[in-house]
């Protein structure tokens, strides 16, 4: 019996070449829902299977499939493989050893939206991983699965790497259209979402790459196959990202729901040096740092549980671990300036706010701050919240909220009174 | 006509187009939300978040869709978690913004209070002190103290040139991007940008030179902060120690509404001195602009070199002599048995001299001349752009046809203006010789050849022609409302009076005049030119055999000896030569009497613009020492001749204009004063919304009627295109076109400009110079009209290549298309 | 058309393929990468030649590259050892680990060594958290990932890097 649905390669060895990947099913769905089936079918297959956006939002994709106008053309897809999230190693090890299945899902999106051009944005940082897509993409092309009138019939697809160069921000959907379109990565104003309006301007949609990975099965096997897995509100499995203080970092394709007691303990080997777990985040530095209570230990790891018991979104289900020897103050020094120096720019409360707890963590570090610089601390980054063009400033506060108010205690000893 | 909806802000009920944004909403209703990088000009992006509001929608029940009612009846209003932008959310019907809650008061001041940890505490010595946006809104919102440790604070350089007009001071800027996105989409000229990303954003230019742009300075304007300011205005003088006069630009044909602030100081000897110019908002005319030439190019009014006293030829000498001895030796010419008088009057004069002038020339049965080399002030009087166009109306359904026109260099803000409305959905179809920087914007594009210009013009007409020429003709038949915009590139004035007439065909064929939005604009290449049509006067197609057959000529704002040695033998032959000058021009040293008059900053009067406003400017300074008003000097010369001639005062001349010129009816001083409801609201008083540009407070001038519009019979004459005869000249032709900065009297003066001068050169193409051998940056000796003048040599691909371009006013007398000879000048070996 | 155009025509066509007709400027981050293959910076004079290519403005071009970290402005070390002390790199002990490297090379995080082949780099998240300690080496117009390090495999692979250089310039 297989085990893996997205991470593949770890059953079948050689499943990045073409004619392996081919000998396990590899393009059969593509070639089912080219030659065989409506758009709008692939969609609603789609839709069925109750697949949630891997990217972080945990959005319904086939639901978000569906926004594309039918008045306006061209569409245009595109693979979010920008992942700079800290924590956040999935995506590579997809496009690395399990290519083919991870670029069948983009064709098969491709064709539901009836997209003739499709990019990967790869963070530049993936420089080696591109040039390795592009024979990928040029094998299937030689194969016939990629250019014009894919497999005899009218629907052509070209497929095309684009480098950023390093900034985090391009992740954010609108960012990275800018990014594509040769400007600065800044987020655009939404609405109009890049559905409506989004690449040259096009009808566009953006999918992370474990999201498109999953397509190829869940259009082979069936929705209800894939609703097998997981929750009722989060079908399928997830690849979750496992670092920090546990003893097997790694990649675990696990179904959603499994609790992060199994996750750390069964699957991760446990807490290095058998130390104490002390909190976990879940969406790598864009989380909020949660105390390793049994209680949280026993939650599920779905978009709604996450949210329902510990307030705390799964996002892109990065977890870091956090053992006893964590020091929360540096810990909340490290996220800060990682936003800091990831913020764009473009909005006042992220570039200042980002700048400013940077400073005063900064100051904490080196000892140099009073007691009441963890109050400022707390109440600048509550300052940041809501008030923000995209998301990245408000992550950039979650850690240092919830740190502060979890584990002063760890502040106190940076200060002087 | 848009929808209307109906919403509450705070208090207040507020009816506004449906799709309004909130903040303007707000503004309409006397309601300022603070913004920064919001510009009513400019598409809205959201990133200060200075606006952030409180935003209520009227809830929907899920199942019915019906509005849920409070038990008042009421609708009732379910408002976002979040804080909104003012700025980016449009207004929907039965919405409630709320400003002043406390939710919103926190936003605001958090806001403030972030843009602050990064902006200097430099007001006393920032340049926009007085005039900040942050610094009125930090007094009204802002923390008394700062939590923020100063030594955090952005550490830079102060005061970074971005070429030699603009500093900047990047601890100040607060990363709005306004100046970026004014240059990139509004001015197309996109040589701003940012560097580096979050805190570390700071604006650069890469251009050469640096902020290579005509329309630089707005941005200081727009700056919400003291990061761009000019290098004109630096450290001059704080906002609150200047005064304002409202005035004209005098640079060209399209009139901008500016302010001069002035103040009396002591380092300049007591005197009262012009600080800078600024924008005063027009929003028929120039809008919330300037270009750089307007706003840099006042300081010719201070020069040194300005005349003061009248002067007398004696013994072969000009020297000073008192008014009553000039005006009597005038007297005595002027009374001479049979005098053939000409009177050659530039455009530069107001309506009101050139009403004196030209009563006082009819008197004596002069000839009344135009110093220009542009025909068609009759054809524009008649079925020029109607009255209520506006550019800022045309879009969809307008046809734009600029011809021989190279509008960026000759009136920029009609360029801006023409370039907008192309990106609005008028047609624009632009002609030249060359490409210019309308092109981009164009739906077609044509091409002629120098010479060609009104046969290009009649093609269109017949539609016949090369595949491009069909098409622009049909678009342009086809649209609503169409206008013809010509110019004078690469033409004189035989050439300019064959394509006036083609424009003026083709409008009346296809019914384009008579009412707004349609009709003919001539890019005069000074401010009056119209004005100077309408008081009477017309170029002259001899000017040499006119000049040269005078007895006197009195000559006021016109430098022909400067301009072309032809004139200037002509002239010789003259008998008597009266000059009206500031300067001592090539023709003021010939005169044998100079009369100094005052420059247009000076004084009060009116200048007819392009599209035929009619615009009031008062006195900014009062004027040097000795000259006077050019109308008073007329006046007064026609009082000695028995005129009653009005010297007393600008107004009472234009009551006289109103009664005895057409079209001048309507206009009176305090006509021209009246005010006119303008979008956006800008006001210095209680926000610097849109930026420090003025307010119009002074009136915005009246458009007159054309003949076509008052249903007048139309006297166009025969509009039939004579052949351009083939002319028969060995050697190159060289034709005139206009720069913008040229070597003109008004602008070199401004020392600020110097670099932007264009450069003194024959422009040609690589196979012309070639055929020469000749390359960039040779020296050439040039034989033109028995004179010989060195220049240089620039290659462009771009231009036509069987000929060289000249700019006029820059050194090279030329003001019609002629054929030279040229020698190439080796270089003396360095000693 | 100008240096860069010429030099690369053939790989620069390529690139101009991949973006439609109105997206021309979409080639601006790949032809900057091209830019700094040979040097590891972008010259001042690729901006221009970029410019040209993509049709915007110089300013347009620099301000791109200054946005992103992976072009460079500035002439460095040959290649660029980046060492990622991100957060759950730095639970992996890599900001000890960069503290060492800079010290056996003899330089301070952001120095490049005296032989100008080596400039040391703190930079953030990579995306191999699971192989930390970690670095990436940026030169020669390359990335390549170095992953499950520690001092004595890093100062290995800084010493091919030297032969090889070394063999390079006898050759
Ligand atoms: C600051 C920021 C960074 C992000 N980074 C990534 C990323 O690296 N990869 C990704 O797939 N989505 C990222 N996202 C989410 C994307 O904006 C977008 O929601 C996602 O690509 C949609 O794909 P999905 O529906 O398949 O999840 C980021 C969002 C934000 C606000
Ligand atoms: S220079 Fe002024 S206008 Fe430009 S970004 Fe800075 S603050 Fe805004
Ligand atoms: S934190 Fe270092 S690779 Fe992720």
């Amino acid at each position: 019996m297989e085990k893996y649905i997205l991470l593949r390669h770890r059953d079948v060895p050689e499943i990045d070449q073409l004619d392996v990947y081919k000998a396990n099913d590899g393009l059969v769905a593509f070639e089912k829902v080219v030659k065989s089936m409506q758009p709008a079918d692939v969609t609603l297959e789609v839709k069925n299977s109750g697949l949630r956006g891997r990217g972080g939002a945990g959005f319904p994709t086939g639901i978000k499939w569906g926004f594309l106008p039918n008045n306006s053309w061209p569409h245009y897809v595109v693979a979010n493989a920008d992942e700079s999230e800290p924590g956040t190693f999935k995506d590579r090890e997809i496009m690395e050893s399990n290519p083919f299945q991870f670029l069948e899902g983009l064709m098969i999106a491709s064709y539901a939206v009836q997209a003739n051009q499709a990019y990967v944005y790869l963070r530049g940082e993936f420089w080696q991983l591109a040039a390795f897509l592009d024979e990928k993409i040029k094998d299937l092309e030689v194969a016939g699965y990629l250019g014009e009138k894919i497999l005899g019939t009218d629907y052509s697809l070209k497929i095309n790497t684009h480098l950023g160069a390093g900034a985090y921000i391009c992740g954010e959907e609108t960012a990275l259209l800018e990014s594509l379109e040769g400007k600065l990565g800044q987020p655009r104003l939404r609405p109009p979402f890049p559905a409506a309006v989004g690449l040259y301007g096009k009808p566009t949609l953006i999918n992370n790459v474990e999201t498109l990975t999953n397509l190829p099965l869940i259009i082979q096997k069936g929705a209800d196959w894939y609703r097998s897995f997981g929750t009722e509100q989060s079908p399928g499995v997830k690849i979750f990202s496992l670092s920090g203080c546990v003893n097997k970092p790694g990649n675990y394709e696990l179904p959603l729901g499994v609790t992060y007691q199994e996750l750390i303990f069964e699957h991760g080997g446990g807490i290095v040096n058998d130390n104490k777990i002390k909190a976990v985040m879940s969406a790598g530095a864009s989380s909020d740092v949660v105390v390793a209570d049994d209680f949280c230990l026993q939650t599920p790891l779905a978009y709604e549980t996450c949210l329902d018991r510990i307030k705390a979104p799964l996002g892109s289900a990065s977890i870091i671990v956090l053992d006893e020897t964590v020091d929360m103050a540096w810990l909340v020094s490290k996220t800060v300036n990682f936003f800091k120096h990831e913020s764009c720019g473009k909005c006042t409360p992220c570039r200042e706010g980002t700048f400013w707890m940077d400073s005063l963590t900064k100051h904490m570090m080196a000892n140099e701050s009073r007691s009441e610089d963890i109050d400022l601390l707390r109440s600048v980054a509550l300052q940041v919240q809501g008030k923000c063009l995209c998301a990245l400033g408000e992550f950039s506060t979650m850690a240092v909220v919830t740190a502060v108010d979890r584990f002063r205690a760890d502040f106190e000893t940076h200060v002087r009174s | 006509m848009a929808d209307m909806v109906t919403l509450k802000i705070d208090q207040q009920i507020v009816t506004v187009p449906a799709g309004t944004l909130i903040v303007n909403a707000a503004r309409k209703a006397g309601i300022n939300i603070p913004v920064f990088c919001y510009h009513p000009k400019m598409e809205p992006v959201g990133m200060c978040r200075m606006c952030l509001v409180e935003v209520g929608y009227p809830q929907r029940d899920r199942v019915t869709g019906e509005l849920v009612k409070n038990e008042d009846g009421t609708t009732k209003i379910s408002f976002a978690p979040k804080l909104e932008t003012g700025c980016t959310t449009p207004v929907v019907e039965g919405m409630e913004v709320r400003t002043t809650t406390e939710k919103s008061n926190e936003g605001r001041k958090a806001i403030l209070e972030f843009i602050l940890t990064s902006h200097p505490l430099d007001c006393p010595i920032c340049d926009k002190g007085g005039e900040c946006a942050l610094q009125d809104l930090t007094m009204l919102h802002g923390p008394g103290k700062s939590r923020f440790i100063y030594d955090d604070k952005k550490l830079f350089a102060k005061h970074v040139p971005l070429g030699e007009m603009i500093l900047l001071d990047r601890e100040r800027c607060i990363q709005c991007g306004l100046c970026v996105r004014f240059q990139h989409e509004v001015v197309d000229d996109p040589v701003l940008h940012f560097y580096q990303r979050g805190r570390s954003l700071e604006i650069r230019t890469y251009s050469e030179p640096g902020f290579d742009s005509i329309f630089s300075g707005n941005t200081t304007d727009i700056c919400p902060v003291g990061a761009l300011t000019t290098v004109d205005f630096h450290f001059a003088a704080r906002p609150w120690e200047m005064e304002r006069d409202p005035s004209i630009c005098a640079h060209c044909a399209v009139g901008c509404n500016l302010i001069y602030n002035i103040r009396r100081e002591a380092k300049s000897g007591g005197k009262t001195v012009i600080k800078r110019a600024m924008p005063r908002q027009n929003e028929f005319v120039n809008e919330l602009w300037l270009c750089d030439k307007g706003r840099l190019g006042y300081h010719y009014v201070a020069a040194a070199e300005r005349l003061t006293q009248p002067l007398l030829r004696k013994d072969e000498k000009l020297v000073p002599v008192s008014w009553e001895e000039a005006y009597q030796r005038v007297e005595d010419k002027l009374r001479a048995e049979q005098v053939r008088l000409v009177t050659l009057a530039g455009g530069r004069l107001t309506n009101e001299d050139l009403f004196n002038f030209h009563q006082l020339n009819q008197s004596q049965n002069g000839k009344a001349v135009l110093y220009s080399q542009m025909a068609g002030g009759d054809l524009t009087a008649q079925i020029g752009l109607g009255k209520g166009s506006n550019f800022s109306d045309m879009g969809k359904g307008t046809a734009i046809l600029v011809v021989a026109s190279d509008l960026h260099e000759e009136a920029p803000l009609w360029w801006l203006r023409v370039k907008q409305a192309a990106q609005r959905g008028a047609i624009l179809i632009v002609a030249n010789a060359r490409p210019t920087r309308l092109d981009k914007f164009a739906n077609h594009v044509l091409r002629y050849e120098y010479g060609q210009e009104a046969a290009t013009i009649n093609a269109l007409l017949d539609g016949k022609g090369k595949d491009e020429f069909t098409q622009a003709a049909k678009a342009f038949s086809e649209a609503e409302n169409g206008l013809v915009i010509y110019g004078s590139d690469g033409l004189g004035l035989n050439g300019s009076e064959q394509l006036v007439k083609a424009c003026a065909k083709l409008l009346v064929e296809r019914g384009y005049y008579g009412k707004p939005n349609n009709g003919l604009l001539a890019v005069w290449d000074k401010p009056n030119i119209q004005g100077a049509w309408d008081m009477g006067f017309h170029p002259d197609r001899n000017l040499k055999g006119t000049l040269r057959e005078a007895d006197v000529a009195m000559i006021a704002a016109a430098d022909p000896a400067g301009d072309n040695p032809i004139l200037a033998q002509a002239l010789e032959e003259t008998d008597f030569v009266i000059v009206f000058e500031m300067f001592m021009t090539e023709t003021a040293k010939m005169a044998d009497v100079v009369f100094p008059v005052q420059a247009q900053i000076e004084r009060e009067g009116t200048y007819t613009s392009g599209e035929r406003r009619v615009q009031r400017f008062d006195i900014v300074l009062p004027h040097i020492e000795g000259p006077k008003s050019d109308y008073q000097i007329a006046a007064q010369l026609g009082r000695l001749m028995g005129l009653s001639t009005e010297d007393r005062s600008p107004v009472l001349v234009m009551n006289k204009i109103n009664e005895k010129v057409k079209g001048y009816q309507e206009i009176t001083y305090s006509r021209l004063a009246e005010r006119a409801e303008q979008w956006p609201l800008i006001s210095r008083a209680d926000s610097y919304y849109a930026g420090t540009g003025y307010e119009n407070e002074y009136g915005v001038g009246i458009q007159i009627s054309s003949s076509a519009d008052r249903g007048e019979e139309l006297s166009l004459g025969t509009l039939i295109l004579v052949e351009p005869q083939e002319e028969v000249a060995t050697g190159i032709k060289v034709v005139p076109v206009t720069a913008l900065y040229d070597r003109g009297q008004l602008i070199q003066p401004s020392q600020i400009l110097a670099k932007r001068l264009t450069p003194q050169v024959l422009l040609m193409h690589p196979v012309l110079s070639k055929k020469y051998q000749l390359q960039d940056g040779d020296q050439i000796k040039v034989k033109v009209a028995g004179n010989e003048i060195v220049s240089g040599v620039k290659l462009d691909a771009d231009v036509p290549q069987d000929v060289a371009l000249v700019a006029r006013s820059n050194g090279f007398p030329i003001s019609s298309p002629v054929f030279v000879q040229i020698q190439r000048l080796v270089p003396e070996p360095e000693a | 058309m100008n240096k860069l155009y010429n030099k690369y025509e053939k790989e620069i066509l390529g690139i101009l393929a991949r973006y439609p007709a109105e997206g021309k400027r979409s080639a601006v981050m790949p032809l900057l990468f091209l830019a700094q293959r040979e040097t590891g910076y972008v010259p001042t004079e690729a901006l221009s030649n970029i410019a040209e290519i993509t049709g915007i403005s110089e300013t347009d071009v620099a301000s791109i590259m200054g946005f992103y970290t992976l072009f460079h402005a500035e002439p460095a070390g040959r290649y660029r050892i980046q060492i990622c002390t991100d957060l759950p790199c730095a639970l992996r002990g890599s900001e000890s680990y960069l503290e060492q490297i800079c010290e056996k090379l003899g330089v301070k995080e952001g120095e490049t060594t005296a032989d100008g082949l080596f400039t040391v780099e703190a930079v953030k998240c990579l995306a191999a958290c699971h192989r930390a300690p970690m670095f990436q080496l940026q030169g020669d117009g390359e990335i390549k990932y170095y992953e499950d390090q520690n001092v004595e495999i890093t100062m290995q692979i800084v010493e091919e890097i030297r032969h090889k250089v070394a063999a390079e310039q006898e050759a």
